[in-house]
């Protein structure tokens, strides 16, 4: 093994091994023990990360096995590494996200007794995810799929007294599975025709699985795939109708949201299809499955996110949106555009998350928007820090935002596949709602009128009732504080590249070579290329962002909002009151939960109750088995009931024997007869 | 080979140390039986080792053979041998045997060296069945091994156990007598031989192969069990004690299905193949069907008493496509599931040792004073839902992907698992162990002590090994599984 070699097994496990003593041995070590070894591992794994980043930029890639996990049928199962330029990538982005978020929970947790349970889970979970995105087969792949899940739904359900909390975890981990059960079998039908289920095994053997079907459906083989795959996809990145988890799994703690449900497990989707390029370049018809997808998914959460009144749902239908422009780009084959606001996202909604964490901590655990207020005065480093994620998010030219949105939005409309006329309405119509409800959610939050202070002054008293994270909020006179250096740092530290990162990345990632080897584009479909022509540098793209339809949607959006709820806040209410329909359908969620609640969940257990009362216990049991010793006791009964004892009672049934024996044989006898 | 006769050490150490333990039978001696018990369990297990280590994996042939005259008269012999298919689970079933001495131990306060020597006989009784290459052995070992656990049930079982005990054994024993009936044809058949491979070898005919086929489907399919012959099964763990309900779990059911393997493939394959559809239509349903089921359950044990016959559909699913990659996940989970149905079973006797219900209803917010437990109850939970890492996803995995190569809808009905093995396990965890305590006998409850952290302990160290690194347990079985699926696919006409 190499030096590098090493260096590459050290960023998944310097985390793990942090995760394992916290999480074995964190009574004995204590809380201040635990932050630490969780965060030296993080950071570890972070530094590792920028080495091997500068040494990909050296041009040195890695394709190899760690270990053969199994053998069988011919198939070399393996657990192995693929480091390229995508995979460091992600490795950059989900260790430099972890590590802010590993030193706000300091903060944010610091009341909590499962502090150190808290962090054996977010260290857990960035070993799994880098595991993901280092894997060089599909087992790995699914091994941290499956992992972040496991993780998710014990981070979700961290507050375990809670029936919510509870709940939602479980409706999580379900909706993920149906997404596997996709994923799944579009492995399967990789590992049963191209015999392998390594990437570079797979990618090379893809132009002779493009000519095959599956057999017994009819179905193009490499179609079949990429649907299995992406469906996978859209459970673990939530898109429509696999979404419906991740507004409950808000119910986990903050940095969770900040860390899993935005920043890195909702995005392994989008990496994985864009790893499989090679795969998913070969069907259009799966580009354009994903592109509707997505499309539906950006513009259709968006609307609900205008709805909601507590701080963390906002931002989290925010994520469902972004998540969908992303799913957009990897329809309109802009891979690495997908990739690049990935990138972008992660940083200014892990932002907007950890800022509205500061406000949660600020106002006690109080989420509802409608308490807020006028909170600029009293949280400054939260008030610019949560700025600056709105106006990256809502794509203000310069800001990193505006490059990677701005790329979809020019991929979709250069695009030529079926669905790209509706995919470009949509993110075009989206970037006007992102910016009304990311501006809602802000002059709510921080201007206009101080409507905190008006919790009930018992709240001391029923916060012995309920965990210390119920909601409860600041009583008459309190004022919000801002949080301590340990929140803030990391904000700020995520601002940065927040506003910075699009401008001196764009280049080389989507018009340069960066991606070049890891991310595939046939020729035909190349729509950064085309864009590319246009591309006069960062500068130039920003000054140009100015006069450009989505920054005059986006200004009429913030300008909208500004509008409702600073300066007319009676509007809002009206026309709600107008538009009831539609405000009940929205604040209904489309009704997706009333329809899995009523069809999935009732129709599971009605059939399991019709299986088991009905089918086991009434025919099973009750029919053959205890029917079957029912005819066995029947028959003895009635065999008894001949053998009476009595001789006249046998010499009948001898006479009636001997009658029918010869009715039976009269035929033969007469036969036999004749032939005397 | 010149070793020792490890076969016959870990078919009779547990026999004559059970034996030994009924002589501690009086009360104040009951301490003296579990050490007895620990100790033969433990010397039992340690003999089986060098199996695995001397084992030559390269080759398909008996292994550790001994041969020796039985009974004369009709030319039965005392003949052992073992490969990678039936290895594996001699070792499997002398560990569980451990862990259900040292489960017993505080637990089992009546009876107590009567208890611990029926399942030391019973371990004995089972290694005599994976390890028989004589018809009359086989059928001996077999039926013999009924009894202790008809009487585990029958004894310290629950307040139905009779009904469920006989359910079992009538059941079982139905289903035997085909067998048997099976076995004399072939002895004939093969001019006085009960030799298993002179009937491998032996040539039939298609109708002769059917009548045989069905037969051994009906002996083996209850054991298994498969749908719809499975409802004996919850009845028997309900009523059964923690330790029998590991054993019929873990062992027991593995009986029928590794007799799928050693006879029904082997002896009848062309009827194996014609009859194929059949029992994969049989297994689906048990996957799917019996999935269903085990949501609405009640009651936790019946609960995981559905979820192992679901589980153990994927093994007969994976037997009977006829390619590698199903029949050694389905090995693989015949495996698992010795651990992760022990280890689930033991759970739930943990905490009916200390409530003495078995009803979802009466748990709920368990983790707030049992949080260890609930650390190696999630890890087992996830096991069986076939989380990644953990043993449950290996043999899951591989029958999945056996499936969807075999036809893409076989596979499509089977990875079905992944949604439906998640809703009834991971429901049963949340309404047992996460939520606020309500009832006030869960408040009281205590955690799990060194005794129980020691036994959960050892099964999740093996549940997390075989799930991060299978390897070694796939490599002794490529050799058996190819020759007999090249058996198979030869045919007999």
């Amino acid at each position: 093994m190499t030096s590098m070699q090493k260096l590459y097994l050290l960023v998944p496990l310097a985390p793990l091994a942090g995760a394992i003593l916290a999480g074995l041995f964190g009574k004995l070590i204590g809380r201040t023990a635990s932050h630490v070894v969780t965060i030296l591992g993080v950071l570890t794994a972070f530094i590792a990360s920028v080495f091997i980043y500068q040494d990909v930029r050296a041009g040195h890639e890695f394709n190899g096995a760690l270990y053969t996990w199994a053998t069988s049928g011919g198939i070399r199962f393996e657990v192995g590494f693929l480091i390229d330029s995508l995979t460091v990538m992600m490795m950059l982005v989900v260790s430099f996200v972890s590590l802010m978020v590993h030193i706000y929970t300091i903060g944010y947790m610091a009341e909590d007794p499962g502090y150190q349970r808290f962090f054996s889970y977010i260290s857990l979970f960035t070993f799994a995810m880098l595991m993901l995105v280092m894997s060089n087969n599909f087992l790995q792949l699914f091994f941290g799929w499956e992992a972040v899940g496991l993780v998710s739904y014990l981070l979700i359900g961290f507050w375990y007294t809670r029936p919510t909390a509870i709940y939602a975890n479980l409706k999580a981990f379900l909706v993920n599975r149906v997404g596997d059960f996709g994923f799944l079998l579009g492995i399967g039908l990789i590992a049963a025709f191209a015999g392998s289920l390594n990437y570079a095994e797979v990618f090379a053997k893809a132009p002779e699985l493009v000519q095959m079907v599956v057999p017994a459906t009819g179905w193009p083989l490499m179609t079949a795939i990429c649907i299995g795959l992406f469906i996978g996809a859209m459970g673990k990145s939530a898109q429509i109708p696999l979404h419906v988890w991740l507004p409950d799994s808000m119910e986990g703690p903050t940095p969770i949201s900040a860390l899993i449900h935005a920043a890195t497990m909702v995005t392994a989707g989008i990496f994985m299809v864009a790893r499989m390029s090679p795969l998913f370049e070969l069907s259009e018809t799966a580009l354009s499955f994903v592109m509707i997808i997505g499309a539906t998914t950006a513009l259709f959460m968006g609307f609900l996110g205008i709805v909601q009144n507590d701080i963390k749902r906002v931002v989290a239908y925010s994520t469902l949106s972004q998540l969908g422009y992303m799913t957009v780009a990897l329809g309109a084959s802009a891979y690495s555009a997908a990739v690049f606001h990935l990138m972008t996202h992660a940083f200014f909604k892990a932002l907007l998350f950890l800022g509205a964490g500061s406000v949660i901590i600020g106002m006690h655990h109080d989420q509802d928007m409608r308490n807020m207020g006028g909170l600029w005065k009293h949280m400054k480093i939260t008030w610019i820090t949560s700025l600056l994620g709105s106006v990256a998010l809502i794509g203000v030219p310069f800001t990193s935002g505006f490059y990677s949105k701005d790329m979809i939005i020019d991929a979709v409309l250069e695009s030529h596949r079926w669905g790209s006329g509706y995919a470009y309405f949509c993110v075009a119509a989206g970037v006007f709602v992102t910016a009304f409800y990311s501006f809602r959610m802000y002059f709510m939050v921080f201007h206009g009128e101080e409507r905190f202070g008006k919790a009930h002054d018992d709240h001391s008293h029923e916060a012995k009732h309920d965990s210390d994270h119920e909601h409860h909020g600041l009583a008459a006179g309190q004022k919000p504080h801002e949080s301590s250096w340990v929140v803030t740092v990391p904000l700020i530290l995520l601002a940065i590249p927040s506003v910075l990162i699009g401008f001196y990345t764009i280049q080389p990632m989507l018009f340069g070579d960066w991606f070049k080897g890891a991310i595939f584009v046939s020729e035909h479909n190349d729509v950064l290329k085309e864009i590319g022509g246009h591309f006069h540098g960062s500068f130039a793209k920003a000054l140009h962002g100015f006069f450009s339809l989505p920054f005059v949607m986006a200004m009429a959006g913030v300008l909208l909002s500004w509008f409702f709820y600073l300066k007319r806040p009676d509007i809002p209410s009206a026309i709600q009151k107008r538009f009831a329909v539609l405000y009940t359908l929205l604040d209904n969620k489309y009704y997706f939960d009333r329809f899995n609640e009523i069809v999935f969940a009732g129709g599971t257990r009605l059939l399991g109750r019709c299986f088991w009362k009905g089918g086991d216990q009434a025919v099973i049991d009750g029919v053959l088995i205890n029917g079957s010793a029912r005819l066995v006791a029947w028959i003895s009964r009635m065999s008894r009931l001949l053998q009476s004892g009595l001789v006249y009672q046998y010499a009948f049934w001898v006479i009636i024997g001997v009658v029918i024996l010869l009715a039976l044989w009269w035929p033969y006898l007469r036969a036999g007869m004749a032939a005397f | 080979m010149t070793s020792l006769p490890y076969l016959s050490f870990s078919i009779w150490i547990p026999i004559f140390g059970g034996l030994l333990t009924l002589f501690a039978h009086s009360e104040r001696n009951a301490h003296v039986a579990r050490f007895m018990g620990l100790f033969f369990s433990l010397a039992g297990f340690l003999v089986t080792l060098p199996l695995y280590v001397q084992f030559d994996a390269s080759s398909s042939t008996m292994q550790f053979v001994e041969h020796t005259n039985w009974i004369r008269y009709f030319n039965a012999h005392y003949s052992l041998g073992v490969d990678g298919i039936s290895m594996p689970f001699i070792i499997l079933n002398s560990f569980i045997t451990v862990i259900v001495v040292l489960a017993c131990w505080e637990v089992i306060q009546k009876k107590t060296a009567q208890y611990v020597a029926a399942f030391l006989i019973m371990s004995g009784l089972m290694n005599g069945i994976f390890s028989a290459q004589d018809g009359v052995l086989f059928y001996v070992f077999f039926e013999a091994s009924l009894i202790p656990l008809y009487l585990a049930i029958g004894i310290w079982g629950g307040p139905n156990r009779v009904y469920a005990a006989i359910k079992f054994f009538l059941y079982t024993l139905a289903g035997s007598l085909l067998m048997l009936l099976a076995f004399i044809y072939l002895f004939q058949q093969s001019q006085g031989s009960f030799d298993l491979a002179d009937w491998h070898a032996l040539k039939l005919d298609m109708r002769a192969q059917s009548w045989i086929f069905w037969a051994f489907l009906a002996s083996f399919s209850v054991k298994v069990p498969m749908w719809p012959v499975h409802t004996w099964l919850p009845d028997a763990h309900v009523e059964a004690p923690t330790g029998g309900s590991v054993v019929l779990a873990a062992i027991a059911l593995k009986l029928g299905a590794y007799g799928f393997l050693r006879f029904s493939l082997p002896i009848t394959p062309d009827a194996s193949q014609a009859m194929a559809p059949v029992i994969i239509a049989l297994s689906l349903i048990a996957v799917i069907y019996i999935g269903f089921v085990a949501v609405v359950q009640t009651d936790m044990k019946k609960l995981v008493a559905y979820s192992s016959i679901a589980h153990m559909g994927f093994v007969t699913l994976g037997f009977f496509m006829f390619n590698p990659l199903g029949v050694e996940g389905a090995l693989v989970q015949m495996i698992s599931h010795g651990f992760v149905s022990a280890a689930m079973f033991l759970c739930i006797g943990v905490l009916y040792d200390r409530m003495h219900s078995r009803e979802i209803s009466d748990y709920g917010g368990v983790v707030n004073v049992m949080p260890k437990f609930a650390a190696v109850f999630m890890l087992f939970s996830m096991a069986n839902a076939g989380l990644p890492a953990t043993s449950g996803f290996v043999g899951e995995f591989m029958v999945v992907l056996g499936a969807v190569k075999y036809n893409f809808w076989v596979g499509f009905a089977a990875a079905t698992t992944l949604i439906l093995g998640a809703a009834y396990t991971l429901w049963m965890y949340k309404r047992v162990m996460f939520g606020a305590v309500i009832n006030p006998h869960v408040a009281a409850l205590t955690d799990i002590n060194r005794r129980e952290s020691l036994f959960l302990g050892v099964l999740a160290i093996c549940v997390l090994i075989m799930g991060l690194y299978p390897f070694p347990i796939t490599e002794v079985m490529h050799a058996s599984v190819d020759d007999l699926l090249k058996h198979v696919a030869a045919g007999k006409l």
